[in-house]
């Protein structure tokens, strides 16, 4: 059983998913900014549980998982913030953690939690398809979907991990760790419409998109477009102040997204 | 359960991205490991590059000091680069360059792991890039140096607490970023499977040797062997032909810092809990949201909060035993050994010599104890000059 929420965050034209990373700059401005985005309109959040060691990420994001740990930040506590917001909306909502604070916090109890406070999906960055099956027998039993990456590398592998993959597909754009990126040069045609020709659920890729440009790019070739460090380095610069920024920028791509094709000639 | 298993511990807790590597990196080792082209010039280069076999020197002195059984040093600290480093190093150079990559890269501590990685890097004309925490580049500037030497760039790491692990990060992160002409060079029995069986396969030639030694010498296997543990490269060395001997005790040394009951420490077995880290599901220091602990140790190799996930299994399993030594008795056994026997041992190493101290007196004289010096403590001396307040000039 997969989230309902989640398949309908890709029922309103091209989706964007909105990243930050929990508890930065406070747990309380984390609520608020979550507030802003949904106001932007993003479909879809994603929510960083904060770690000490983020190897898949890159500066704006280890630091932003940094300033979340000094002000406290932690799963439970994240599971409460998840819990008020879905008091208020009903915005499709998942984590991206590291695996081991769910290791330890018990899987059977992580998902369970997750079902309660009304967490629709995690990302697992450090959990690749050969190592899923361990969390992904709690997580089905509770509702809740691991969703499955797809990275440039991945081509002898999509078919695997496109057949197993519930909520939606979350493709790599490029190699290397989160961050944004100048240009986004994979060709990832032939890799998406393998996933698609295996598996029914709506694709969105991530990674290095900083730009309503490359949104839109991005969108023109999957089902919607994730954003995560240009949106933490908003919060980095505007700090307490930065809701108005979030909800502006994503107001912008959600617009880029959803754009018609004649703009994406300026980013190929 | 996944490949790469001991017990429940090890796996491939990694990234997608590095998926599709790391079973390109298994299939590349399953090709070549019974390869007798491959072994031909691993074995050349031991013999006469790293200047292997390692002595099994009987330490008379310190044996008549401790008045027990007979101690044995397994010397790793003579080979070429002065650490038992240089075996994996080699085994993963040569990987590489079958793999067809051009460009290598690897985490290093004390630097001893960096220093055998760029050597064989020159030697065999590949690309170095050396990630090394901010604070050890710091403690071991010499280290440094010499990588630089060896054509190598020194990345200093400022993520994290600036020591192992945050290297082993950034050279995951780099990795991640480029691996079609890059091989990850990684130093320890850690990570996800295929590394910590590689790395204990390369460095198991400590144990070939010092079981064949010590039989003709003695005629009769140890009652022990002894190592320091970090990661655990040496000690799965000094252990693995030595697991089937079940008379013969297994002692890892863990690094105790200021004391397994004070939080600066890197005793992983005494204080750590199962978790997944750094690519495998092993025994890590973390508080209780799963955060990775900032450890401590004087032993820039040692100062790591994992442990590799076999040692792992022989803890849980029983066939190995983990002691934790802090660094006052690692100095103090430095110091003793310097003293007794005329040789300056890695920091790392003193921690298996410290325990070696308190065991060796128990055990009757007619028996021997194998202990591993995995490196020598040039790179130490001025640290330890700084513990005891003494000025020095490097």
């Amino acid at each position: 059983m997969s989230s309902s929420r989640i398949a309908k965050a890709f029922q309103n034209g091209k989706a964007f998913i909105a990243f930050l990373t929990g508890g930065d700059p406070t747990l309380a401005k984390s609520e608020e900014f979550i507030y802003e985005m949904i106001a932007g309109g993003a479909d879809l959040i994603e929510i960083g549980v904060p770690f000490s060691d983020p190897i898949a990420e890159g500066e704006v994001i280890q630091r932003a998982n940094l300033r979340a740990l000094q002000a406290g930040a932690t799963l439970p506590k994240l599971f409460d913030l998840v819990a008020r917001v879905r008091q208020k909306s009903e915005i499709p909502l998942v984590f991206l953690t590291y695996l081991n604070p769910v290791f330890r916090y018990g899987y059977a109890a992580f998902f369970q939690k997750c079902r309660e406070v009304g967490l629709d999906g995690v990302i697992i960055p450090d959990l690749p398809a050969e190592e899923q099956e361990e969390a992904c027998v709690f997580a089905r039993q509770e509702g809740v979907d691991v969703i499955s990456l797809i990275a440039p590398t991945s081509a002898a592998r999509v078919r695997k991990i496109a057949e197993s993959a519930t909520g939606f597909l979350y493709v790599v754009s490029s190699m290397g760790v989160t961050g944004v990126r100048g240009e986004i040069s994979t060709n990832l045609a032939p890799m998406l419409q393998l996933a698609r020709s295996v598996s029914g659920i709506p694709v969105a890729i991530g990674f290095g998109i900083g730009t309503p440009a490359q949104a839109h790019a991005m969108a023109q070739l999957a089902d919607g477009a994730i954003v995560g460090s240009a949106l933490v380095r908003l919060v980095e610069q505007h700090g307490e102040a930065a809701g108005a920024h979030l909800r502006r920028f994503v107001a912008e791509m959600k617009a880029a997204v959803s754009g018609g094709d004649e703009s994406a000639a300026q980013v190929s | 359960m996944s490949k790469g298993r001991y017990g429940t511990f090890g796996g491939q807790y990694i990234p997608e991205t590095l998926m599709n590597e790391i079973h390109a990196l298994e299939e590349a080792y399953a090709k070549y490991k019974d390869d007798p082209d491959f072994n031909a010039e691993l074995d050349t280069l031991l013999r006469e590059y790293a200047g292997r076999p390692s002595l099994l020197y009987y330490a008379e002195k310190m044996t008549a000091a401790l008045g027990g059984a007979k101690v044995y040093l397994k010397r790793e600290d003579l080979n070429h680069t002065g650490s038992h480093k240089i075996n994996n190093v080699l085994g993963q150079a040569l990987l590489a360059k079958r793999m067809g990559k051009r460009r290598i890269i690897a985490e290093t501590g004390a630097g001893q792991h960096g220093v055998a990685t760029a050597t064989a890097a020159a030697l065999l004309d590949l690309e170095c890039e050396i990630f090394m925490g901010r604070e050890d580049t710091e403690r071991q500037v010499l280290n440094v140096y010499r990588m630089e030497l060896l054509g190598a760039t020194v990345h200093p790491v400022d993520s994290g607490t600036k020591t192992l692990k945050d290297a082993v990060n950034e050279t995951m992160r780099e990795w991640v970023a480029r691996t079609a002409d890059t091989h990850y060079l990684l130093g320890s029995v850690m990570g996800p499977h295929p590394f910590p069986l590689i790395v204990r396969d390369f460095q198991s030639v400590i144990s070939k040797e010092a079981r064949e030694q010590i039989l003709q010498l003695e005629g009769k296997l140890p009652a022990a062997v002894l190592a320091c543990v970090g990661g655990g490269s040496n000690a799965m060395g000094m252990f693995f032909n030595f697991i089937p001997d079940a008379g013969v005790r297994l002692i890892g040394c863990e690094a105790a810092g200021l004391g397994v009951e004070t939080p600066q420490n890197a005793a992983t077995i005494a204080n750590g809990s199962l978790g997944v880290f750094h690519g495998m599901k092993s025994y890590f220091c973390q508080d209780d949201q799963g955060q990775i602990a900032p450890v401590y140790s004087i032993s820039a190799g040692l100062d790591y909060p994992g442990i590799g996930p076999e040692h792992a299994w022989l803890h849980d399993s029983g066939r190995a035993e983990y002691v934790p030594v802090t660094d006052e008795e690692a100095v103090a056994a430095f110091e003793f050994l310097a003293q007794t026997e005329g040789i300056i041992c890695a920091i790392e190493s003193a921690h298996a010599v410290a325990y070696a101290r308190k065991l060796v007196p128990q055990i009757p004289k007619g028996e021997s104890v194998i202990l591993c010096l995995s490196g020598r403590g040039d790179k130490d001396v001025a640290a330890i000059a700084r513990y005891r307040g003494v000025q020095v000039h490097e």
